[in-house]
């Protein structure tokens, strides 16, 4: 039974547990909104809307992984039963057939799995990097349901053009901007539950390009409480604009104006003489150098990078540009260059409850040492990256990149001894994205609200769940 | 006023230490001076704002009320500034609420200016102004009931910093117990309120009063508790270390709370707080609320400095540098609970309060 249903949803996206996970909390929000009826609405709704587009989709995607797939999916499935409840999107729920079936039509990117997978990460989403895009590019004008804007997004969220907690926040609520303004209500329908549904729709398509980021489950959460809370005598024309320009407040606010308070605060910790350590390319950690520089600050930049990304190497040549002193160095010398180093300025791509700091993997280690050296580390993170959860490591909750830009150096093409690693049995290549930092590590946090330390994370998710602004 | 005078003939040292300095009689050199000029050393405190304020012109200086709620040696400095400022909005002209704010405003940068060290000074003024003009009373029609109404705010908040020593003292009882030993250091009003109440009650304990060089403050707390028939011991404070194995908790005051948790107090309390922390004592901290600021230093160069010239008896070399920086901070890491008006807190507790006041 198990092989038959496997060879049927050959193509189907693997929602994993994490991943389920999160879309759930961000369901779960919008099903507390949109309370008792918009459960099968919903659900009937987008498969609906999918059943058209899908149908033409071929199911023949034969993946020779399907072994390793099935193993997973054996671990998985009584988890599935007790999502079932509460969710109201379909889940992968692998004994009902007529539930996969639907989750292969709706699905619209086709991913194949990746081989090899490490053992530890079996429970989060992997699949072959660069599979899709042609694919996906060829059927850009078919896609009834998905709005252009969107599917151009999660495109450049396959590709990586779009890469960083803000860039992609932004981009994402740029794009369901356009798709507000394009939208109609449907004669019958509610705008709230319908735009709803919708949103819901368009998230599962960006999750299945990229898994969401905890900075976009919150913007989303905060749009999906916008929508249910309009009130119900406004006419579709003003229900849009409001919502637009909702919108466009966020992200004024809680993006672009947050790092303007931020970087006030921040460079009132950096004095003359002062050696600053940074680690890839922070958004907000920039702007409080060129900002202290622009002060007349005197101080020394020191960059650390790591492989693969190695982005640090674009924000040294932004900083050497603005006439910065700068030291690069990549992350196996920061032990060696940690004693010269009074601060360490770090970004983050969410912040927990319980004060761990979730961001690029690396960050953990730099912090790590600075605590062993007793440099403070000080986190700069917008106040809508913080989220109620807990995390305790890193690997309950993180995401796989490609494992193929490990085994490749750009540039040296002697360094080829792992050519081939697909093919070897017991070697499998890791590329974590993320990692999780302790909050012992950071002496203190600058947010819009001001400098915290991290116990109080807590209370700002607290007080700003109370603001009207926000959730 | 006589005592501002000295503020400007010797600028090294903080204004906030000389008045210190000038409430205890402690003789010396330079201080002769100061007790000379003064010609009221114990002026009676003032009864009500308003009577002076009718025969006062339009001018009215929140500078000269707030020296006079400060001759009271008792009083604490950020509590003689709360009563100034809560002065200024009786006496204040203003028609409006905008007005009436800005008025405040002025009146607290000024007594701020007064002394830039005093961290309490700072954050008492800056915790007045956010919890009188947090009312919703700002949306009255009426001016003058707002006006009432932000009066009463500020007499109140004037009323628990005043009773905020008594609350400390009564809920720090239950951790003095019969036949401890408390390490002191600083002479910290509150500290010496709590262990009185605790003679007062009949408890059986003995105090390790550090020398407190330079002020001399164990010296004196040492005078006051002798007084009250508790067994004190001095010790100097390079022999912290030595006695801390018989001390069972060490008690200090905090001349501000900051933002982190951690407390900025005399030279030396980093110090005793590091050797309790590896012998494992509790440290404790009584402080008023008022004195949480907004401060979030990072380590011991973060703070604006406090000099206070060092007299070591004999004329030094001037090749040789002299540390003279009157205080220093303690990470949050190093204190074990903050006992303050507002109950017993663990120093994360305190950017909770700021993060809600000021939000």
């Amino acid at each position: 039974m198990k092989d038959q249903s496997n060879s049927s949803k050959q193509q189907k996206p693997k929602l994993t547990k994490a991943e389920r996970r999160e879309l759930q909390e961000a369901q779960r929000a919008a099903k507390a909104a949109a309370k008792g009826e918009g459960n099968k609405a919903s659900a009937t709704a987008t498969s609906a809307n999918a059943r058209p587009a899908k149908a033409v989709k071929p199911a023949q995607k034969s993946d020779n992984a399907s072994v390793a797939a099935t193993e997973k999916k054996g671990g998985d499935f009584p988890h599935e039963k007790d999502r079932k409840k509460d969710v109201p999107q379909p889940r992968l729920q692998y004994d009902d057939k007529s539930r996969v079936e639907k989750a292969k039509r709706r699905s619209v990117v086709k991913q194949t799995e990746a081989r090899n997978r490490v053992e530890l990460f079996r429970h989060l989403p992997q699949y072959e990097h660069g599979s899709q895009l042609p694919d996906l590019e060829a059927k850009f004008f078919d896609l009834y349901p998905m709005h252009p804007a969107v599917y151009k997004v999660g495109l450049q969220y396959i590709s990586g053009d779009i890469s960083g907690g803000n860039d992609r926040c932004i981009a994402m609520l740029q794009a369901f901007q356009e798709a507000i303004k394009d939208y109609k209500v449907p004669p019958e329908k509610s705008l709230g539950r319908d735009l709803t549904a919708k949103i819901g729709s368009y998230v599962s398509f960006l999750i299945e390009c990229r898994p969401l980021s905890i900075s976009m489950g919150n913007a989303i959460r905060f749009l999906k409480s916008q929508i249910a809370k309009l009130p119900l005598t406004l006419s579709e024309s003003e229900a849009k604009t409001s919502l637009q320009a909702d919108i466009e407040r966020f992200i004024s606010e809680k993006i672009v104006l947050a790092n303007k308070v931020i970087v006030k605060h921040a460079v009132t910790k950096i004095r003359d003489g002062d050696v600053l350590l940074t680690y890839g390319s922070s958004l907000a950690v920039e702007m409080i150098l060129l900002h202290a520089h622009e002060l007349g600050k005197q101080f020394r930049v020191v960059i650390v990078d790591s492989r693969p990304k190695l982005r640090g190497q674009q924000l040294l040549r932004r900083l050497v540009e603005k006439g910065l002193n700068c030291t690069y160095t990549h992350i196996n010398g920061v032990s060696y260059i940690m004693h010269e180093v009074s601060r360490v300025f770090l970004g983050a791509e969410s912040i927990l409850s319980n004060g761990t700091v979730y961001s690029r993997v690396g960050t953990a280690s730099v912090a790590m040492v600075a605590h062993a050296a007793r440099v403070p580390v000080i986190v700069c993170c917008e106040a809508y990256k913080f989220h109620e959860r807990v995390q305790l490591d890193s690997i309950c909750s993180n995401e796989l990149g490609d494992p193929e830009v490990i085994s490749n150096v750009p540039g040296r093409m002697d360094v080829n001894h792992l050519n081939g690693w697909a093919d070897i049995e017991n070697l499998q290549l890791l590329n974590l994205i993320y990692d999780a930092m302790p909050s012992d590590y950071v002496s203190m946090i600058v947010t819009d609200y001001g400098m915290v330390p991290p116990t109080s994370v807590p209370v700002i998710v607290r007080e700003y769940g109370r603001e009207q602004v926000w959730i | 006023m006589e005592t501002e005078a000295p503020s400007m003939e010797n600028p090294k040292i903080s204004a906030y230490y000389q008045t210190r300095l000038a409430h205890f009689g402690v003789v010396s050199t330079e201080w002769l001076a100061q007790a000379q000029s003064a010609t009221n050393p114990n002026p009676p405190l003032p009864s009500s704002s308003t009577n002076s304020h009718t025969d006062k012109d339009t001018n009215f200086s929140v500078i000269d009320e707030f020296n006079r709620w400060r001759n009271h040696p008792d009083l604490a400095e950020a509590v003689a500034a709360i009563r100034a400022l809560a002065a200024v909005i009786s006496a204040s002209k203003a028609s409006t609420m905008m007005q009436l704010e800005i008025e405040l405003k002025n009146a607290s940068d000024t007594l701020k200016a007064w002394d830039t060290t005093s961290i309490s000074l700072t954050a008492a003024s800056d915790l007045f102004m956010r919890y009188v003009t947090r009312t919703s009373a700002l949306e009255f029609e009426d001016f003058n009931s707002a006006k009432a109404r932000l009066i009463e705010r500020a007499d109140k908040f004037g009323e628990i910093s005043y009773k905020a020593r008594k609350i400390i003292g009564m809920l720090s009882q239950d951790f003095i117990f019969d036949g401890c030993t408390i390490l002191v250091h600083g002479f910290s009003r509150v500290v010496f309120e709590v262990l009185k109440l605790a003679a007062h009650n009949k408890k059986r304990f003995r105090v390790f009063c550090t020398e407190g060089r330079p002020d001399r403050t164990g010296l004196r707390l040492s005078n006051d508790l002798a007084k009250l028939d508790v067994p004190v011991k001095l010790v100097i404070d390079s022999a912290v270390a030595y006695t801390m194995d018989e001390v069972d908790l060490v008690l200090v005051g905090a001349d501000g709370v900051v933002e982190s948790g951690g407390i900025i107090n005399m030279m030396g309390t980093y110090q005793i707080a590091l050797v309790a922390k590896s012998m494992n004592k509790p440290v404790y901290v009584a402080a008023e609320s008022y004195k949480f600021a907004r401060h979030y230093p990072l380590d011991q160069k973060d703070l604006a400095p406090a000099l206070r010239p060092v007299d070591f008896g004999v004329p030094i070399p001037s090749k040789v540098e002299v540390e003279c920086s009157a205080r220093d901070y303690t990470p949050p890491q190093y204190l074990t609970l903050l006992f303050t008006d507002l109950g017993v807190l663990t120093p994360s507790v305190v950017s909770d309060e700021l993060i809600q006041l000021y939000l």
